[in-house]
């Protein structure tokens, strides 16, 4: 069971990077990449939020949504999968909401640290992909806790690694037109190339 | 602004893309062929012109602190209904674009179309604010799918173009192009064009170096 959840978690951080082999949370990944302090708060963020929502959506998918899933309400003939949209994206709004106040009552230190960059994150697709794949996938809900904590800890990793790479970049000689977005695009692309190397691997 | 402006601007001069810089997850992930990049492309303008117009439509009704919510539910409807129609006659290409139909919701495009361009104008120009938007980031979209199809598989929706060596043709596929960094490099390269023609948005380094003689000078 153990290795069970670790493979998991392996497996979400590198071969199933949701940055760099899926794509998602692209926007934020290139707008808030320019300096490394910035994209550690916001790599923290993403691994508390993705910790957190994955498992709820977890629960709720498994005991309202899924086909049968109201069986304990004595209504197991209804289907209410296509609801699913919606009711991620509103529980990953309220969480990041009661994350926040919560952290601003508790932790004044860590609010003010990634303050910023929470209520972003209701938008970044890479927290709602995350709890779309889990849905898709089926896992049981430890199992969904480690995937949110590695699908995090994986955007985390990816995003740190190409801000310590921007923050170099300022200095290189990069032709005029290319400048900024155009070279951000090819740097990613090169650390997706080394992240595609992951593919196949088995823990 | 003038309605053709709002309409054309969006295209290249703030093309959502590579100007915004809005929209970049879907616009990675579902370009390995050009079917499903075509789909995806009518998805989003159907989306943006839907949710452009309803919450222009309700923007004086809105209030203010709570209209995050409002407007996401809006998008996430419109894109229910996308999501259910393709499941319905598209399956196979629904499922091609597995969880990215319902990521349009968190398409970062729609979001801040609604939030900066619909909240503060009347239906009419939102709409073609939508429609300019969504076209703007079809004409990323479609080039980078053809690229990447022609390249990494020989065809063009599914028609052959370059004979496969497999099929006793010349063309061996290359298959980075099938990968998602190819994505990158070729959205990357697409920006250098770009600005090579437009030269307005060319960034400014954040530094500058003196010159050899100013330092000779100094």
């Amino acid at each position: 069971m153990t290795v069970d959840l670790l493979n998991i978690v392996l497996r979400a951080m590198f071969v199933e990077n949701l940055a760099l082999a899926f794509l998602l949370g692209m926007c934020t990944y290139i707008a808030v990449s320019k300096r490394v302090e910035t994209a550690i708060g916001l790599g923290v963020a993403v691994i508390v939020v993705q910790t957190i929502t994955v498992p709820v959506n977890n629960l709720i998918n498994r005991y309202l949504l899924m086909p049968g899933a109201l069986e304990w309400a004595g209504l197991g003939a209804m289907d209410l999968s296509y609801l699913r949209l919606v009711v991620f994206i509103g529980v990953i709004a309220a969480m990041i909401q009661i994350l926040e106040l919560t952290l601003a009552r508790f932790f004044p230190a860590l609010h003010h640290a990634l303050g910023i960059y929470l209520p972003l994150l209701t938008v970044n697709c890479a927290i709602l992909g995350a709890s779309l794949f889990m849905a898709q996938r089926d896992y049981v809900f430890v199992e969904s806790v480690a995937y949110g904590f590695g699908v995090g800890a994986g955007w985390a990793l990816a995003i740190v690694v190409f801000a310590a790479i921007r923050e170099r970049l300022r200095y290189s000689d990069v032709p005029e037109d290319l400048q900024g977005l155009g070279m951000a695009f090819i740097v990613t692309g090169l650390l997706a190339l080394g992240f595609v190397g992951f593919t196949g691997l088995e823990f | 602004m003038p309605y053709r402006r709002t309409f054309l601007d969006p295209l290249i001069t703030t093309n959502p893309i590579t100007v915004q810089i809005l929209g970049l997850c879907s616009a990675l992930a579902v370009t390995s062929s050009l079917l499903p990049a075509l789909i995806m492309s009518t998805a989003v303008i159907a989306v943006l012109a839907f949710s452009n117009v309803t919450v222009s439509l309700m923007r004086t009704v809105i209030p203010r602190n709570i209209r995050l919510i409002l407007q996401m539910t809006l998008i996430a409807s419109a894109v229910i209904v996308v999501d259910e129609i393709l499941k319905a006659f598209a399956p196979d290409v629904s499922r091609t674009l597995s969880v990215f139909v319902g990521l349009i919701i968190t398409n970062c495009i729609v979001l801040s179309r609604v939030e900066a361009f619909a909240m503060q104008n009347d239906v009419r120009s939102s709409f073609l604010d939508g429609i300019g938007n969504g076209l703007g980031y079809s004409l990323i979209l479609i080039p980078v799918a053809s690229v990447r199809e022609i390249f990494g598989s020989g065809t063009l929706l599914g028609y052959p173009l370059l004979p496969l060596v497999s099929e006793g043709g010349w063309y061996t596929p290359n298959e980075l192009f099938l990968l998602s960094p190819s994505a990158f490099f070729i959205i990357g390269l697409l920006i250098w064009w770009i600005r090579a023609r437009h030269s307005e948005q060319v960034e400014q380094p954040g530094y500058t170096l003196h010159s050899q003689e100013d330092q000779e000078v100094a």
